[in-house]
């Protein structure tokens, strides 16, 4: 009955996401484009935080870098925008195994320092290497051609975007749940509550932490290339790690212990940022005093906190 | 020669100021267990108070020198008492998170107060000038940053090494319970130690203030630089802070001077590279899983 329930629910937002270009002003297609990018960055860095117990702190790195891959595709290749999001999640798998190989195999303090650290050497580099990455100003002035597949779509029409999107996003998260579903996904669970007992098991759990990191990495590529040609630009803000920290901030809001908890997160984060700074200007302090509510007291974030209280009223 | 001899001792300021905010970051970690993410921002903080105190109250220097670092250790004995209580028996990532909350809304209320723009605070005047050294111009007031930071190293190590109150630091970082079990009242250390750590933070910030411009975003450079330091020196280890520091500070010293295009990436670079050979930085113990 319950799950019934929420799957009726399940389907009504899906339906209502679908819907949005035609119900909704342009105003709100960009906002509903902007949660579901920053939604699916934000699922892809539970995966190695709240399935996998790994607090990153440079997970912007790879969604920046899948900004700029497919922004440089675009400006010098000029491919289609699927080859595009292949390159950017080929760029950010590539580099999550570089950073993942000399992070992994340290414990969650030294982890989230050196995430941290590496996010903001990948910085400096798209701030220094000006002749390829246009230093501070970032990668600009490119333009969406054909999709791929033979399929005819104006990308640069915003609702279309948003489809476009919606339909990216919805594939991705159902490839993200089948991997925490799947038995690799219940020893990455394994590995956050006993590290000590799956590797007695004989599981090599430097191995796992690798392969999560990596897959993590390359959904935020993704998501990196589908910001850019939202944004129209790529700059180095996007790899900033205060960029880094949205996913954070956005896991722990909507709850780290559910899969759909990072898009609850992204919703009520952007939409948020949206209302509030509209009369003031100071959202980061909003943020860190509602972060710091969440943590002492919601640590099972609103979704979480949601479920457990409608769990008990419907008993 | 004398681009070297100048280099050496701008290695020698950097590194040692970097010394006193890193080891507050390590004493915190070494008894708390916690990595502050805020403390970048009290360093922040100690500056633009001593911004305050000198070109707005009118205070001199070394009166700023003494009062911003105990306001801020006093700041953090309440974020220790109203905030940090709730989660010293949680996960390490929870305190991670609280810190980092903290640090949001410390950085966000100095735009409030002081404004987004830079903000200048001058040496005082017997500091201000500077001396022939080594065949080359020096300015003094990198020299006194560099005697304050060895006398600070030299009081620290006294502290840890002499006295009974390191003794007890270091007994309440080795084994809280056993500390507690001993009539020790750990929970007063803990507030003591993050306190003290915030001081630390604090002179670091003062020091800085007259060789830096303020702005809101320096507190989130210094952290990252300290995380660099603690990471290469070693996570806990009071010489491995020292040996960090001094490392970053050779790297930034003649970095900036003989490789500019690449002076922002060199820091990582090193750090990889220890990562690479020493995972638990070169004086650190047991941080693998």
């Amino acid at each position: 009955m319950k799950s019934k329930i929420l799957m009726a629910i399940l389907a009504l937002v899906i339906a209502g996401l679908i819907a949005v270009p035609w119900i909704a002003s342009y105003f709100y297609v960009f906002i509903f484009t902007e949660i579901l990018i920053l939604g699916l960055f934000a699922a892809s860095f539970n995966l190695i935080f709240g399935y996998t117990g790994m607090l990153s702190f440079g997970h912007a790195a790879f969604f920046g870098v899948g900004s700029y891959a497919t922004a440089l595709v675009l400006i010098h290749l000029q491919w289609p925008f699927l080859a595009c999001l292949l390159v950017s999640m080929g760029a950010s798998a590539l580099l999550a195994l570089v950073i993942g190989f000399l992070s992994v195999r340290l414990n969650e303090v030294y982890f989230a320092m050196l995430t941290l650290a590496f996010g903001m050497m990948v910085f400096a580099i798209a701030y220094q290497w000006r002749s390829v990455t246009n230093g501070s100003d970032g990668l600009a002035g490119f333009s969406l051609g054909s999709f791929g597949l033979g399929l005819d779509l104006t990308l640069g029409n915003p609702s279309v975007y948003y489809h476009v999107v919606l339909g990216i996003v919805a594939i991705a998260s159902i490839v993200l749940y089948v991997i925490c579903r799947s038995s690799f996904g219940m020893i990455l669970k394994a590995i956050r509550q006993n590290p000590e007992r799956v590797s007695f098991a004989g599981l090599n759990v430097r191995t796992y932490r690798l392969v999560a990191f990596v897959i993590a990495g390359t959904f935020a590529g993704l998501a990196g290339g589908l910001i850019a040609p939202f944004l129209r630009v790529a700059s180095p803000e996007l790899l900033h790690w205060s960029m880094s920290a949205e996913p954070v901030l956005m896991a722990i809001l909507g709850g780290t212990g559910y899969f759909l908890g990072p898009f609850v997160g992204s919703a009520v984060f952007v939409l948020l940022e949206t209302w509030i700074t509209s009369f003031t200007e100071s959202w980061m302090l909003v943020l860190g005093i509602i972060l710091a509510l969440m943590v002492i007291f919601f640590r099972k974030g609103l979704l979480g906190t949601l479920i457990d209280w409608w769990m008990e009223v419907k008993k | 020669m004398s681009g070297i001899g100048s280099a050496l001792l701008n290695s020698l300021d950097i590194g040692l100021l970097l010394f006193i905010i890193a080891v507050g970051l390590n004493i915190v970690f070494g008894v708390l267990n916690i990595i502050n993410f805020a403390h970048g921002a009290l360093y922040m903080l100690g500056a633009y108070l001593a911004f305050t105190l000198i070109n707005m109250v009118g205070m001199p220097f070394w009166a700023a020198l003494l009062l911003a670092p105990i306001g801020v250790a006093i700041l953090a004995v309440i974020i220790d008492r109203v905030l940090l209580r709730f989660i010293y028996s949680r996960d390490v990532a929870d305190s991670l998170l609280l810190t980092f909350a903290i640090l949001l809304i410390i950085n966000e209320s100095v735009r409030m107060i002081w404004g987004s723009g830079i903000q200048v605070v001058q040496p005082p005047q017997l500091l201000s000038g500077s001396v022939q050294l080594l065949g080359s111009s020096v300015a003094t007031y990198s020299l006194f940053v560099i005697v304050i930071g060895l006398i600070l190293l030299a009081g620290l190590w006294y502290l840890f090494n002499r006295t009974r109150v390191g003794r007890i630091m270091r007994a309440a970082a080795l084994d809280r319970d056993m500390a507690e079990a001993l009539c020790i009242n750990t929970r007063m250390v803990v507030t003591g130690v993050f306190a003290f750590g915030a001081w630390l933070a604090g002179v670091g910030g003062v020091m800085a203030a007259p060789m830096r411009a303020l702005d809101p975003g320096m507190g989130d450079k210094i952290i990252i630089e300290s995380f660099i330091v603690v990471v290469i020196g070693g996570l806990g280890s009071f010489p491995g802070a020292l040996l960090g520091a001094m490392v970053l500070g050779l790297i930034h010293g003649f970095g900036g001077r003989y490789l500019p295009e690449v002076n922002l990436l060199l820091p990582f670079v090193g750090m990889a590279l220890v990562l690479l050979f020493k995972p638990h930085g070169i004086m650190g113990k047991g941080a693998t899983t």
